[in-house]
């Protein structure tokens, strides 16, 4: 198959980006994206020029690293995929296919596709664990934790960090992500003592962060490679209410 | 060369206590004396960053580095299938002296009884710290953790979260590395790649460091440096490992002095993805744990072309279960690997290419549903459709091996630190505790051990009884030096301006080491690879070429001082592989096996770790290791 690749090019954060247009004839469809793009890099050093920045790493789908817009959509059209599990058989002969960096305030151009989202890990360090020391856990089973908790808690956890989520949301809020988070602790039983100051902090963090407001719009659930669930932000919604409230209690 | 120099330094006494007396001998400091170090770890996943987080919490200053962006992205995060602990939940018989045992074994006796021994002992804490961390681990319905079996053992100790227990555990390991950066203990430097060690007066005192967004090389000092950089698949160019996986900084510690132990012992997983074309850029790796519920299987008859569905079961060969009816489809993994490359060589082979062999769930969903399968391994299910376009409920899994893992890594002593003084390594990157062959689920077991539980206490020890120094120490002549070497080499690659790209020298070379020292070896072919590796690294040094600049993002460079790294590495690789006449675990040499095609030890001569001393421009020098074996008999290994 055929394809020309529209392709958001920017040397820093300090230039000016712009599409540029490459075409690439006798791609096998078995392929996977990212090998599509190696094809097209391998050529571009051949010509001398510059290859395209791209970040990916597992190649698995797990590791988070990969990601950016392919035609207007985070990690493209296919449901549930990052964009290194997406492969050529997905589009057709002689498609147009654009390129582009995710478009966030908080996620600034590093280079061509890559982009910096380390704003993901200060929300992380701001609260996002349990403040247990190496060595001071108990026996495991000591806590039986109901299965339906814990597999929702897994599901939650299953956020991989790519923030497609931002990417898709008009306001560029990071909610799933942080209510990925404050989920998977909130239901379990662990760390619950923290709960509250954990969800104020992770919420003024992402603030600060200059990550847009969340308005529901349901856009980051319906793009995220690993489905995390729209019913995370209700949860992060009430554990902050709950908070909230616990807060003005105490005051009394 | 001398045989026998290198020492474990493991203590004497019972190997039950050894450990735990050991502990209590060791030199402690308070937050308040560790507060007067800094401590430099290289690598931030699961051992990284459970080493940084308790080193942290002990009060110790931490910089951590990474090539990755976030601690998050490490390749721990890929681990599928589970991590082991000696629990026993299941009443099934288990004990630490019984998953100490199944590691020997599995690691066909070659690996260090007390290393081993602590390891297991140390698993069931793991558990306990993870569960802690807030790790959802899969439970039962009455709210117990879950278990499952893996290769290699008869009793269920496998704790999993679905198909992700990497992600899981070292999202909370970078949860507790996340705490102490908020405390103001840990400094993050993302997107750095270490280039080179500095010892002065003979002690590893910091490391160069290379900015891969701008190219800036930087000196960085500490009293002392962890290794925890994972392993060298890479060197393969196709494995299981991501992208950017590499030994470089293994490699430059080895070059200041550092041996480096059982290069060549390098895991083949059976059951991985097959290649399916030359524009491959990694293989994906199916877990073991599917093996808990899968049958393998090919065609009995040759050159069968039949679809799966079409052959009636007495013409299915069920081989590992024919050959190994104790252990059936769970024999441990490099007997699985090599199996299964005896079938297809006997043209049994399956798919279009005749080199996979089947992975059926057929029994098992007719069983139990596929609700059953969905819970237990469903990512994996929808990896596999997703990149090979068929559905593994319909129809089996078509699977081959794969590189994987590396049991070989840098020399450690029962404390983890290198033959260089202050350079401690942790995790895949050393060589310490699987010998041979490493059992599944072992690895995350072992990062997490040595990061948490091991090397917390030796570092700490080992810094009791050296000065802090905590001024910044960069302007010294060594690390001057280190850096301009670096500047140097950087240049020297810049320049060359050939016209070939890294990965087309990459791939070139991962097929001479595939072919040559992979599932199986033999002396002709190791000697010609011996011969023609320096013909690679020639090739390399004059035809290479690397386009833009080094003062900025260049993921070409980058690849580059990868590359120059594993080039050196397959020869030593390859020497190893050809020093080692007989077979172990791994180390298949065909020259050596029984007349069932197992592995044929050789105890009388080959019971040691060789552990090999850098000789620039020369061949590499030979030091060896003796394992003790006080507590195991040596046994043939057998899984039937």
């Amino acid at each position: 198959m055929n394809v020309n690749l529209k392709i958001w090019r920017q040397e820093s954060n300090t230039t000016e980006g712009a599409v540029h247009n490459y075409r690439l004839e006798d791609v096998d469809p078995n392929i996977s994206f990212l090998e599509m793009l190696d094809i097209l890099n391998n050529k571009l050093i051949k010509e001398k020029k510059d290859p395209v920045a791209f970040d990916h790493d597992c190649r698995e789908g797990i590791c988070g690293s990969c990601g950016f817009m392919i035609n207007g959509r985070p990690n493209g059209h296919q449901k549930a995929t990052t964009v290194c599990q997406l492969h050529m058989r997905s589009f057709n002969d002689e498609d147009d296919i654009l390129l582009e960096p995710f478009r966030a305030k908080s996620f600034g151009v590093i280079k061509d596709l890559s982009v910096d989202r380390q704003s993901f890990d200060r929300i992380i360090s701001s609260a996002g664990f349990v403040s247990i020391d190496t060595g001071e856990a108990g026996e495991a089973n000591h806590i039986p934790i109901d299965k339906s908790n814990a597999d929702e808690a897994f599901l939650s956890a299953a956020c991989i960090g790519c923030g497609a989520c931002v990417a898709a949301c008009k306001n560029s809020s990071a909610m799933l992500f942080t209510a990925a988070k404050v989920s998977h602790l909130a239901l379990l039983p662990q760390g619950e003592e923290e709960q509250a100051e954990r969800v104020n902090k992770m919420v003024a963090t992402m603030d600060a962060e200059g990550f847009g407001a969340c308005t529901n719009t349901g856009a980051c659930s319906a793009e995220c490679p690993k489905e995390i669930s729209q019913t995370n932000i209700a949860r992060l919604n009430r554990e902050f209410i709950k908070a909230q409230l616990g807060g003005l209690i105490k005051k009394k | 060369m001398k045989d026998f120099l290198l020492n474990s330094s493991a203590p004497n006494g019972e190997l039950h206590t050894k450990w735990e007396d050991y502990k209590k001998t060791l030199n402690k400091l308070s937050p308040e004396e560790a507060n007067q170090y800094k401590i430099i770890i290289i690598g931030t996943g699961l051992a990284g960053a459970s080493a940084a987080a308790t080193l942290a919490e002990k009060g110790f200053n931490i910089h951590a580095f990474s090539y990755h962006e976030s601690p998050r992205r490490a390749h721990s995060i890929a681990a599928q299938g589970g991590i082991n602990a000696a629990k026993n939940y299941k009443k099934d018989g288990d004990s630490v002296m019984r998953l100490f045992y199944d590691t020997i074994k599995g690691g066909d006796f070659r690996s260090r009884e007390d290393n081993v021994y602590r390891l297991a002992e140390l698993s069931a804490n793991i558990i306990d710290q993870c569960v802690a961390q807030g790790v959802p681990f899969a439970r039962e319905y009455g709210g117990f953790l879950d278990n499952r079996s893996f290769g290699g053992v008869q009793v269920s100790r496998t704790f999993y979260a679905r198909g992700q227990t990497g992600q899981q555990l070292l999202l909370g390991a970078y949860s507790a590395l996340s705490r102490q950066t908020n405390a103001g203990k840990v400094t993050f430097y993302p997107r750095h790649d270490m280039l080179d060690i500095v010892t002065v007066d003979g002690k590893a005192k910091g490391v160069v460091t290379r900015n891969l967004l701008d190219g800036k090389i930087e000196a960085h000092s500490a009293d002392i440096v962890i290794l925890a950089t994972g392993g060298y698949s890479n060197v393969y160019y196709l494995s299981t490992n991501a992208m950017a996986s590499n030994v470089t900084a293994n490699w430059r510690a080895h070059r200041k002095g550092a041996l480096f132990a059982n290069p060549s012992f390098t895991q083949i997983h059976p059951t991985c993805i097959p290649v399916k074309n030359n524009f491959q850029s990694k293989l994906t790796l199916m877990s073991e744990s599917l093996r808990n519920d899968g049958r393998v299987w090919v065609p009995k008859k040759k050159n069968d072309t039949r679809k799966a569905g079409d052959i009636p079961e007495e013409e299915r060969d069920y081989y590992l279960e024919r050959i190994y009816p104790a252990f059936g489809n769970l024999v441990p993994r490099d007997v699985a690997s090599r199996r299964a490359k005896e079938v297809c060589d006997n043209g049994q082979g399956v798919g279009n290419t005749g080199v996979a062999v089947y992975l059926d769930f057929k029994k098992v969903i007719e069983e139990k549903g596929e609700k059953y399968i969905k819970e237990k391994y469903g990512n994996l299910f929808d990896m596999y459709q997703k990149i090979t376009d068929e559905n593994p409920y319909q129809t089996p899994m078509k699977i081959y091996p794969a590189v994987h893992y590396t049991m070989g890594g840098l020399w450690v002593d029962y404390n983890l630190m290198t033959t260089i003084s202050g350079l401690f390594s942790i995790g895949e990157s050393n060589f310490s505790d699987h010998g041979a062959n490493r059992l599944g689920a072992s690895a995350l077991m072992q990062g997490l051990a040595d990061g948490y539980f091991v090397v917390p206490h030796t570092v700490m020890d080992y810094l009791a009884k050296e000065k802090p120094d905590f001024s910044n120490k960069t302007d010294k002549k060594e690390f001057v030096d280190a850096v301009r070497a670096t500047e140097k080499d950087i240049e020297k690659i810049m320049s060359i301006n050939g016209d070939l790209v890294v990965d087309e020298v990459h791939r070139e070379l991962g097929k001479i080491v595939w072919d040559k020292v992979g599932m199986t070896r033999n002396k002709e072919g190791l000697e010609s690879a011996i011969d023609f590796i320096p013909k690679i690294k020639e090739k390399f040094w004059k035809n290479i070429s690397i386009p833009g600049s080094d003062k900025d993002m260049n993921q070409e460079l980058e690849k580059a001082l990868r590359l120059k790294d594993f080039i050196e590495l397959a020869e030593l690789m390859a020497h190893d592989a050809l020093d080692r006449n007989e077979s172990c675990g791994a180390h298949f040499r065909e020259e050596y096996q029984t007349t069932e095609n197992e592995a044929k030890r050789n105890d009388q001569e080959f019971k040691y770790v060789a552990a090999w001393g850098y000789n620039k421009d020369d061949k590499p020098s030979l030091f060896k290791e003796d394992l003790k074996y006080k507590n195991v008999k040596l046994k043939t290994r057998s899984y039937k």
